[in-house]
């Protein structure tokens, strides 16, 4: 008897130490940060808690003279485990805010589950799914950080202008953002009068690509092509080996700083690849190289230059101190005040001013950049543009845009570009 | 492997008392505990950790039935779970409007139904097989699953999967409140313990055990041993289906993510960590996976959450083929033979 | 006709890769019973040395032996301190081996991180050879590779054939109590082929490494296919890996080319048919009950 006794005060002490009253006005403010840091795409994970980090240390670490205090959370990338990990900081650790996760899956599984915690705000990390602020958005989800589709804004116009690019065929892995980079390339590419000669798909971790290099269509003026940095450099390899010559135009995440800096002669072939995205390494603007200097400063261990995912959990951490700034830490009421500020909030920004739209999604500008040498043998990528206050329907209407469905594998069909 | 069997049943004695005879005192702690314990701990505890250990468990004790007593390792058996929670989002509809909305009434039992019929076709194709061979056909036929649905646009909504899946309100009740979702994984999970326990000791059970150890001379009594090792894989696969609808409305979403070789390895993980030769291992396993999973992150740092349960799953196959049952029971034994040093000379 | 002749090329070139990684596991097992699931882990630790070396050399052939060379030595290390314990005890080694792996590829990723790393070819085995009575270039490295692997067949052929330490591994597949007795050292011949078949298994990494690039989870593809192979083309059989590689490198490649979406797909389809029709492989002896 004496065992049950113990057994049952030990699981009341535990429920006792593991719950927590009501947050109050003096009590430091919980922010949990959820990112990868475990698996293949921890290196991302860490690059996002390093933007994340910046932003808290921006502040001081207080906010409206309440202390930050930061609970951490990792996944591995799967929406499963970034639900689990959700859970631990909302029910376990109590978190006011929660800022994450990184991918797309992942970003779709919590914004659901931002439904069913509604005394809590959460603000994205890094994640791009189109569908997570578009199809059934929840109240209290924000993402100050664009998406896939807006990514690609102004580079189908580009590449037709600038290049004469008019018939292209499109190479992808086989999953959801890739089609959200097409849909935002193809959108238009194809209202410029851009042709696709076929869209290819190849199963993710494909990485013998010669047989689809085999089935690449001949006329054409160049290869648009949306995979991850690694893969980019082994279908290169592989492309120019079967002697391929077309010149190519790139995903966001295709012409990234680890291909540019990797060595051998596949590199050069670079040179004048046109892409677009949230961030330009190169670009010169005071504000975005005060942010790459204080980011090398603060992790000099850290990559060459502040990436797409220090970025994003930078910005999203931001508008969330911004706005608590603004209401003075005033959590109450559920998070109203709080809400209303960051509705309203025209966040500045090293890439520029940041809104949010009806359904919480960043209007951010958006940069159209190429691959250039650098001239001492080094490549970057050189900004050629920047298309402004890009919204998440790319300037349609919104129920035109949505009348077009989700970006999907055979959506936007090539058949409408032909 | 006599230790499987602690106790013979005698032919005269009813199911019942066969079942009661073993019941010490620590099980009805046990078993208030369980039953007291989400009113005294928060959502996240009834829920994340003890729902989740239930409900992994539930799969991890379909793979010791067949490993335990069949001597057959299917790395299938999350495969077969996931499945059937697939099912339960292509009947039951998931959010987007995706899936059939048939009543919940025909959508569950059918998505139990068509996973326990593949798990009988797994088996009847693995039982051909020994050894090496039955691990690698469950793991090919796992593999080709998670690129099957991963690829798969017209049934399984092919990269994105299905989300916004919750228990259905049957009864009036809302099952996703965490003390009645806690109950419903309780039930399920005691439903299998002991139904895995039952059949241990009926003579279904004992032949398979039989068939394990002496596959020829079981034949030679005229046991249909191929029958008898189907028949395994098909109740494995509808225990296994069982946590597998529960695991949808756990994380209420499915994608090929959630069937991809991590998670496979992850039961075969759990099995071996508790204990293969006692259905309350799978259970112990699956608390010290779940809490590992949870607070790893606290305790080491995180990153290296995968060469802390490498190591210790290292260590268990190393030193303890009976897991921490296996560890507990040595330590045990270590004490009583310290305290009556005599008692076994 | 010309996708179909490059398919063709593409999925024997690939065969060759296969082989290389398959024959070092199948070599193994065929000997001593020895289920290695590390044999993945293998080929992508085999491959990082050898970059990590080509990066601090500059020379891709260094890097090529170091890559075979420092797996032989894993190899060796892995039979002496971890199967020479559990001799037949194929669950035990597939689960200690499985722990093995994970905790490798864990340890890799802190190690190497998660970039892709690529090596550099040297000019010899660059660009492009014109296949003969065809209008056609066919890329050089590519067919380097499947040379790599014709000669280590046939090298590991004689060697199991013709020379004494060969004849003495054969002789311990068929019984290996009669070849202790007879005064053989087991246990140093064990070592050796497992060094051997590590030694492949490394040679692989760098080889495949230096087209395919190296990144985390390479290390399960190609444990996979190797497995995928060796049962297919019968356990234990280097004639059975040959023609294993061969029709599972031409089922991917023509999957890719003809019917993309489901290319994953198909190679396991192949497999649970053979197992369940031919369990013991296409060139395999049948496994005694």
């Amino acid at each position: 008897m004496k065992r049950l006794f113990t057994k049952v005060a030990t699981a009341g002490a535990l429920a006792l130490a593991v719950g927590v009253g009501p947050a109050q006005a003096d009590e430091p403010i919980r922010i949990g940060v959820l990112a990868t840091l475990e698996g293949v795409f921890a290196g991302p994970g860490q690059d996002g808690v390093r933007g994340f980090e910046m932003a808290i240390d921006e502040f001081g670490g207080q906010v409206a003279g309440r202390d930050i205090r930061v609970y951490r959370a990792s996944s591995d990338a799967s929406p499963d485990s970034a639900l689990r990990a959700a859970r631990r900081l909302v029910e376990s650790d109590n978190v006011d805010i929660l800022i994450g996760p990184l991918s797309g899956a992942e970003g779709i599984a919590v914004k659901n589950y931002a439904h069913e915690q509604p005394q809590v705000t959460f603000l994205n990390g890094s994640s791009a799914a189109q569908q997570t602020t578009l199809e059934n958005p929840a109240e209290n989800f924000y993402r100050f950080s664009t998406e896939g589709v807006q990514w690609q804004a102004g580079l189908g116009t580009y590449v037709i202008e600038e290049k004469g690019y008019e018939r292209v065929a499109i190479l992808a892995e086989d999953y959801a953002f890739p089609y959200a980079q097409i849909k935002g390339f193809m959108t238009e590419f194809c209202a410029a009068g851009g042709t696709v000669a076929e869209k290819m798909f190849v199963p993710l971790e494909t990485r013998d690509y010669s047989s689809v290099i085999a089935r690449m269509p001949r006329d054409i003026d160049a290869i648009y092509v949306v995979m991850g940095g690694s893969d980019i450099l082994n279908f290169l390899e592989q492309y120019q080996q079967m002697g391929g010559q077309a010149p190519l135009i790139g995903g966001s995440i295709s012409v990234d700083q680890t291909i540019l800096s990797a060595e051998g002669p596949t590199r050069d072939y670079l040179i004048g690849t046109p892409t677009s995205g949230p961030i330009a390494d190169d670009w010169e603007d005071e504000r975005w190289r005060a942010f790459q200097d204080r980011y090398r400063e603060m992790f000099p261990d850290g990559l060459p230059s502040p990436g797409l995912f220090a970025h994003a959990y930078y910005v999203n951490t931001l508008a969330a101190l911004t706005a608590l700034e603004e209401v003075g830490g005033d959590l109450s009421d559920g998070h109203a005040a709080f809400r209303e500020a960051l509705n309203n909030l025209e966040l500045e920004t090293p890439t520029g001013v940041i809104s949010v739209d009806h359904n919480r999604q960043a209007v951010a500008d958006i940069f159209i950049t190429e691959v250039a040498s650098d001239g001492e043998g080094g490549l970057y990528n050189r900004v050629v543009g920047i298309r402004e206050g890009v919204n998440q329907t790319l300037g349609f209407p919104e129920e035109e845009f949505l009348a077009n469905g989700f970006a999907e594998r055979d959506n936007p069909p090539v058949e409408d570009c032909q | 492997m006599a230790s499987v069997i602690e106790e013979t049943p005698r032919e005269s004695d009813g199911v019942l008392a066969r079942l009661v005879r073993p019941v010490r005192w620590y099980h009805l702690v046990i078993a208030l505990v369980l039953l007291v314990f989400p009113f005294v701990s928060t959502g996240f505890w009834t829920v994340q950790i003890a729902a989740q250990t239930f409900i992994l468990g539930t799969i991890a004790l379909s793979l010791m039935l067949l490993a335990g007593y069949g001597g057959m390792v299917s790395l299938s058996q999350l495969t077969i779970a996931g499945l059937a929670g697939y099912m339960v989002a292509v009947f039951g509809g998931a959010s987007g409007g995706l899936g059939m909305f048939w009543p919940p009434i025909v959508a569950i039992p059918l998505a139990i139904l068509i996973a326990t019929a593949f798990a009988t076709l797994v088996g009847a194709l693995s039982v051909r097989t020994e050894g090496i061979y039955t691990i690698m056909i469950t793991l090919a036929v796992g593999m080709a699953f998670y690129f099957f649905v991963l690829q798969n646009r017209e049934i399984f909504n092919a990269f994105n999967g299905f989300a916004g899946l919750r228990p259905p309100p049957v009864l009036g009740i809302n099952w996703r409140q965490p003390e009645y979702f806690y109950f419903l994984s309780l039930t399920v999970a005691a439903f299998g313990y002991f139904l895995v326990l039952y059949l241990s000791r009926a003579p279904f059970g004992l032949a398979l055990q039989a068939v394990r150890d002496n596959p020829r001379r079981m034949r030679a009594l005229g046991f249909n041993i191929q029958a008898h090792r189907i028949a395994a894989h098909a109740l494995a696969g509808f225990i296994a289906a069982l946590g597998g609808v529960l695991m949808v409305w756990l994380n209420t979403q499915i994608s090929p993510g959630s069937v991809g070789l991590g998670p496979l390895i992850s039961i075969l993980i759990i099995a071996i960590l508790g204990g293969i030769l006692h259905p309350i291992g799978p259970f112990i396993g699956a608390l010290i996976f779940v809490l590992l999973d949870n607070f790893a992150m606290q305790l080491i740092g995180g990153d290296r959450f995968n060469t802390v349960i490498g190591l210790m799953f290292l260590l268990i196959v190393l030193f303890s083929p009976d897991g921490v049952l296996g560890l507990w029971k040595m330590a045990r034994e270590r004490l009583k033979a310290s305290k009556k040093p005599s008692a076994d000379w | 006709m010309t996708l179909f002749v490059l398919t063709v090329l593409n999925g024997l070139t690939l065969a060759g890769l296969y082989f290389l990684v398959a024959s070092g596991f199948s070599l193994v097992f065929g000997l001593m019973r020895n289920i290695n699931l590390a044999h993945g882990s293998l080929y992508l630790l085999g491959g990082y040395i050898g970059y990590s070396t080509f990066r601090t050399t500059g020379s891709w052939e260094l890097g090529v032996a170091v890559g075979a060379l420092s797996m032989a030595v894993a190899g060796a290390v892995l039979q002496y301190c971890i199967f020479r314990f559990m001799e037949g005890q194929a669950l035990r080694q597939t689960l200690v081996t499985i722990a093995i792996s994970i905790i490798a590829a864990d340890l890799m990723l802190w190690y190497w991180g998660a970039t892709a790393y690529q090596f550099t070819t040297p000019d010899w085995v660059r660009g492009a050879t014109p296949i003969p009575f065809l209008q056609l270039a066919y890329p050089t490295y590519r067919l380097f590779v499947l040379l790599s692997a014709v000669v280590v067949g046939i090298a590991l052929w004689l060697f199991l054939n013709k020379t004494r330490i060969g004849i003495m591994i054969r002789a311990g597949v068929d019984d290996k109590d009669m070849l202790d007795a007879s005064g053989v050292n087991v246990q140093v011949l064990f070592c050796v082929t497992f060094a051997v078949g590590a030694a492949l298994a490394g040679l692989a990494g760098v080889l495949g490494g230096s087209y395919l690039s190296l990144a985390p989870g390479e290390d399960m593809r190609f444990l996979l296919a190797s497995l995928i192979v060796v049962i297919v083309g019968g356990m234990g059989s280097i004639v059975g890996a040959a023609v294993g590689a061969v029709l599972i490198g031409l089922t991917e490649q023509f999957g890719l080319a003809y019917a993309p979406s489901y290319a994953p797909v198909y190679t396991f389809l192949i497999l649970v048919f053979v197992l369940a029709f031919r369990p013991q492989g296409i060139m395999g002896r049948p496994v005694e009950t």
